[in-house]
């Protein structure tokens, strides 16, 4: 019986073979884990603890309550209006990642209830380009902190994202300003934004509506920093200390609110939302 | 000052040459060559003439980089009055990537003086000062020093200039530490939450985030030969290329140039630059965007701050 098989197929010599099927090997500890066994466990080691990283569909299941997140905004469409190409079509790119995800773009928005507390929310799929930020991914963050203004909704977003989507040029940088603008629409509504920031979140998303939560939670160990490791490291010639960017470091340097396990996020957001939203 | 040639502009250095010997004849006082040396520059400015109008994204990216192009402080020394700099964020230390500070605007008709707040990237000339400036790449601070600069000319209902030149915010462990994303995010916000009329200007490099911070302007204008970018040409070849020889490619495909984001729709003006680039006659290139200033402001001020502050977020929304 084939147990292990590798990614592609083949089997690699002289390492341990990745396996797709029933075992799952942690990148993190090395541990080979039973796949249901880590479906259980929400996608975390059981051993190290280490957090897998989730699409947006999945993290609908752990975070609202069951049924009843409802997709908003599905009709936006992904433009390709500098009709970029680098080794491939953009265009082509849209459509493969499409087609991989099942989604149109990198994020979902959507209004769901935790715990029955109403909130309005956008999630973010890194498996779509990296979760990179275009004019879709800003106009659906728009959308959804709109809706919520006139909904009188809290407005979550858990972002993951490699940041600006580069093939869209100009436009990716412009949607930090968009986005930036409806955070700042926000504050009319006197309710809570809660920024869930999960392994990786780097760049333009970091660098704008990201870390301006009214409170800022991360997964465990999650990156998170303006600049990836490797630019800074060919930067600044030296080589990086342990944990740099990790959640456990922004923590530490006043960066974030806390660090909670996966598990424990949809009860902390509840408690939060029982507290910040005035009824 | 020795002169420095961009490869493209290579021709002209002949004709240069010719124009400085027959100048340096010409103060011997023999022989009359006035004529000749008229001629020549002519000759000269025709040929710049020509090589500028065929002049691609990548030719323009190096423009915005020249050695010689005028910085912020340049600027501020040519267009203003009584320019009295303000340092240091109050909360770590003082970031001289970024200058600020408040002074009057000159005004030829020698009316009124138009009071404005600048803040702008700054570049460094040679070694030492590039080194002390931080090749115009911000820390976290760089922002903060911004965001309170902001905030102070909202107090005093001053207007904002911002002159943006920088490749990027600085990518360094210390930027990191002390908060590089939620710097330049807490810039955005409070540069477009201010109730006073704010003007962007793109004079040099427009490098990603860290000129977006102060790129929310009411305006924002590009003067002609620089770029806008979320990535450099260098940067964009390198990831999404896989090849580093792709940088010109890239520089088209980014559409980056002045002449592009009017054609998108993402800046709302063009300053022009005098023949050959802001560097070949930095006093035309400041009055021009002296005079840019001065109307647009004009206009502007005809507005109360929350009209100003509700139109910036109406204009970054629709992008």
């Amino acid at each position: 019986m084939l147990l292990f098989k590798s990614k592609n197929g083949k089997k690699e010599q002289g390492k341990l073979a990745i396996p797709e099927g029933l075992w799952i090997k942690c990148p993190s500890c090395s541990e080979i884990i039973y796949k249901k066994e880590l479906e259980r466990n929400l996608e975390v080691c059981p051993k190290c603890n280490y957090h897998f990283r989730i699409n947006a569909d999945r993290r609908i299941d752990i975070i609202f309550d069951e049924g009843s997140f409802k997709r908003l905004f599905e009709d936006i469409m992904p433009q390709d209006l500098l009709d970029f190409t680098d080794t491939k079509k953009y265009k082509d790119r849209l459509k493969e990642d499409s087609k991989k995800t099942g989604l149109t773009d990198a994020v979902i928005s959507g209004e769901g209830t935790i715990d029955k507390i109403r909130v309005a929310a956008t999630l973010f799929d890194f498996n779509f380009m990296g979760g990179s930020m275009g004019r879709v991914v800003g106009e659906k963050i728009a959308k959804t902190f709109e809706y919520a203004i006139q909904k009188k909704l809290p407005v979550i977003i858990f972002s993951s994202s490699g940041g600006a989507r580069m093939q869209e040029g100009i436009f990716s940088l412009m949607q930090m300003a968009k986005t930036v603008a409806f955070v700042s629409e926000f504050k009319k509504v006197s309710l809570p934004y809660i920024s869930v920031v999960t392994d990786p979140t780097t760049g333009g998303v970091s660098a704008s509506f990201a870390s301006l939560g009214d409170v800022i939670i991360a997964e465990p160990k999650a990156l998170i920093g303006f600049a990836g490791p490797r630019v800074i490291e060919k930067t600044i010639h030296q080589s990086l200390p342990e944990g740099f960017q990790r959640s456990e470091y922004l923590l530490e340097h006043g960066m974030i609110d806390m660090i909670v396990e996966r598990k424990d996020i949809k009860n902390t957001l509840k408690n939060l939302l029982l507290l910040l939203v005035n009824e | 000052m020795a002169l420095q040639y961009l490869d493209f502009e290579k021709p002209i250095i002949e004709l240069d040459q010719k124009i400085e010997e027959l100048k340096t004849f010409n103060l011997s006082g023999i022989t009359n060559v006035d004529d000749e040396i008229k001629n020549l520059e002519a000759k000269r400015d025709k040929l710049i003439k020509d090589i500028f109008k065929n002049i691609g994204n990548w030719q323009i990216t190096q423009l915005s980089r020249h050695p010689l192009r005028p910085y912020t402080l340049d600027y501020i020394e040519l267009i203003t009055e009584n320019f009295i700099e303000l340092h240091g964020d109050r909360l770590f230390m003082d970031d001289k990537a970024v200058v600020g500070g408040f002074c009057f605007i000159k005004d030829s008709s020698g009316g009124y003086r138009q009071r404005v707040l600048i803040v702008g990237h700054q570049k460094g000339r040679n070694t030492k000062d590039k080194m002390c400036r931080n090749f115009g790449m911000p820390h976290p601070e760089g922002y903060r020093k911004a965001q309170r600069l902001f905030k102070l000319a909202e107090k005093y209902s001053i207007p904002i200039v911002t002159l943006i030149d920088t490749p990027g915010a600085y990518p360094g462990l210390g930027a990191e530490e002390r908060g590089q994303s939620e710097a330049i995010a807490k810039t955005i916000y409070t540069l477009l939450d201010v109730k006073v009329p704010v003007l962007s200007i793109i004079i040099g490099e427009g490098g990603s985030g860290g000129a977006l911070a102060f790129g929310v302007g009411n305006k924002v204008l590009m003067l002609e030969y620089s770029v806008y970018s979320v990535i450099s040409p260098e940067g964009c070849a390198s990831i999404l290329y896989k090849d580093v020889s792709k940088t010109e490619e890239a520089s088209n495909s980014l559409k980056l140039t002045a002449k592009d984001l009017y054609g998108l729709k993402v800046i709302d003006g063009i300053i022009p630059e005098p023949l050959g680039g802001a560097h070949k006659n930095k006093v035309l290139a400041s009055d021009n965007i002296r005079k840019a200033i001065i109307e647009n402001l004009g206009y502007l001020k005809k507005y109360d701050g929350e009209t100003l502050r509700n139109d910036r977020i109406r204009k970054f929304t629709e992008y």
